[in-house]
């Protein structure tokens, strides 16, 4: 298990969300300690994504409030009222929030190297050298010392994610946003890209993590959050919450999932 | 079941002979030769009408092709298209990044410049900007609606080739828009989001990211486009403005050579042209790194490669 602090990191506030008149986020409200992995559980259309894309701040939220490091995601407020913030401002929160996405998205005209470089260059005004330095070492912690200079298309759908892991990482970030990171692998390659996260979890790494995987939860996850409808059904250890649900929607999910 | 002797005999035959590796003989595509022969007829009769016929001049063709007149003709083509396709390239870009923004009034100002602009004919723009100083008989620099800071006669500035370049290049930047537009629809959001999660200001997304994967999609038609532009420039004979046509028209106004001298024009658009076509090759080949997983060959390479499997094939049939 990972080392927990006291420290609230990101704290999310009654996070309601609407597309139309669907409201895919109701009254949200989540916690996550600095060093906790929390794995968010939940069938398809439950809102788990949405939730990820609003911390993230890549969704606007229509309610509630999400504070990261003790400051608001996306706006600031200025005599008693809210201002959306300039996107330099909040580009910088952002960059200290790592994204792992279930397409991957790697940069696909940049070779792996070159992903991992380009924010930390561009954002941090790191030196080239430096970047390239660091990447390596990135790419070495990930299992994937020799692919440096391939492109992604050269590379599996696993090292392809390993890849998008170790460009979120080069930008020493404070928590890391994973969504559904396994679901679009083959099955032989899911277990690599856990074993990169497992690793992550290990060195302390606070995550969010959205995922169909039961087990990597059960090992993993301080704290499991089950979705459904857009709102939390119930939260726990991952004992209780994988053994003993006390809510019937979990029960049902967890019945479907791990026959 | 059971085969009768005969059968069997005849099966094992047919075995044999396939099996033997002999020659095959190929399908005669009958309607295939008789096209063949129709077209060699027809190319005959062309060769004979155009190539071999004496008011054809080919002496002329010839010695004007290298004419001072013709050159400068030329040159003033190629600055043309070159000047009309780099303000075309840069203002296209830009509507279509307004087209493409979230922001509801640049969307629908750079709708109104690409209907207004493809939905009229460039030679009408390109007379109405060489007669621009009956309607604004001034232009200068000085407060909107208020009095002129420092002004010059209309006629000064638009000279008939800058009504050309700003013809032109507004009409084809309408076009170059759609073009790169559709580029820049073809790379997935996720990229973006990609790039924003990163930090990555949209500016730096836009210019590092998104412009980067869609110039693939975007190089080919450009190509097509710089090909016709190179073509289009010829009306601007119709503004006495000495292009590659003009000159050739000026010629052929004073010794009446008139086909000898269209030839000579038409053989410099067809060598440009073809340099063009090259051109994009190796811009294409340039700009699809990471899209496969092999190098891709020069376009001489391939074109011996094609020659050896073109002959590999006729040694099996």
């Amino acid at each position: 298990m990972s080392v927990e602090s006291e420290k609230v990191l990101l704290r999310c506030i009654d996070v309601t969300k609407r597309y139309g008149n669907l409201e895919v986020l109701h009254e949200v409200s989540l916690d996550v300690r600095a060093g906790q992995v929390v794995c968010v559980l939940g069938p398809s259309g439950s809102g788990k994504s949405t939730l990820l894309r609003g911390i993230n701040h890549l969704e606007k939220i229509d309610g509630g409030a999400i504070l990261f490091d003790g400051r608001l995601v996306g706006y600031e407020e200025r005599n008693g009222k809210l201002h959306e913030l300039k996107e330099r401002q909040y580009m910088r929160t952002r960059s200290r929030m790592g994204m792992v996405f279930q397409n991957f998205n790697l940069f696909p005209h940049l070779t792996a190297v070159e992903n991992i470089t380009l924010a930390p260059r561009l954002v941090r005004r790191a030196d080239s050298a430096a970047a390239t330095a660091n990447a390596v070492r990135l790419l070495d912690r990930v299992g994937l010392a020799d692919k440096a200079n391939s492109y992604p298309r050269q590379l599996s759908g696993g090292q392809q994610q390993r890849v998008a892991i170790a460009r979120s990482l080069a930008m020493n970030p404070d928590l890391m946003l994973f969504d559904e990171p396994t679901s679009a692998l083959d099955p032989e390659l899911v277990q690599e890209v856990l074993d990169v996260m497992r690793a992550l979890a290990d060195d302390g790494m606070t995550m969010l993590v959205v995922t169909h995987e039961i087990g990597f939860a059960r090992e993993v996850a301080d704290e499991i959050v089950f979705m459904a409808d857009g709102a939390i059904v119930e939260q726990g250890d991952p004992d209780t919450m994988l053994t003993r649900p006390s809510n019937p929607r979990t029960r049902e999910f967890l019945a479907k999932v791990m026959s | 079941m059971t085969l009768s002797t005969a059968d069997d005999t005849r099966e094992r035959e047919l075995v044999q002979l396939a099996l033997s590796g002999g020659r095959i003989y190929p399908r005669k595509h009958w309607w295939r030769i008789a096209g063949m022969a129709v077209v060699a007829v027809l190319g005959l009769v062309f060769i004979e009408t155009f190539i071999f016929n004496k008011n054809m001049q080919w002496d002329v063709v010839f010695r004007y092709f290298t004419s001072e007149q013709i050159l400068a003709g030329l040159v003033t083509t190629l600055e043309l298209t070159a000047i009309t396709m780099g303000i075309a390239i840069v203002l296209g870009t830009l509507i279509a990044i307004a087209r493409t923004s979230s922001s509801a009034f640049l969307q629908s100002v750079s709708w109104f410049y690409v209907w207004f602009f493809r939905g009229t004919p460039v030679l009408v723009q390109l007379i109405f900007w060489y007669n621009l100083a009956s309607l604004v008989p001034e232009v200068g620099i000085g407060i909107p609606f208020g009095p002129l800071l420092v002004s010059t006669e209309t006629n000064q500035l638009i000279t008939p080739f800058v009504a050309v370049i700003l013809a032109f290049g507004l009409d084809q930047a309408a076009y170059m828009c759609e073009i790169v537009r559709g580029g820049l629809l073809s790379v997935d959001e996720g990229q973006k989001e990609a790039a924003g999660s990163l930090g990555l200001t949209s500016a730096q997304t836009m210019r590092r990211i998104v412009l980067p994967q869609a110039i693939k999609v975007i190089i080919p038609p450009t190509g097509n486009q710089l090909i016709g532009l190179l073509k289009y420039t010829s009306l601007v004979s119709v503004l006495a403005v000495p292009d590659l046509l003009y000159a050739a028209q000026l010629i052929y106004s004073q010794n009446f050579l008139t086909i000898p001298l269209l030839v000579t024009a038409t053989l410099w658009y067809l060598i440009v042209t073809s340099i063009l076509n090259i051109g994009q090759y190796y811009v294409e080949r340039r700009y699809s790194r990471g899209s496969t997983r092999e190098v891709t060959a020069s376009i001489t390479s391939r074109l011996f490669a094609g020659l050896r499997r073109k002959k590999e094939h006729v040694d099996v049939s």
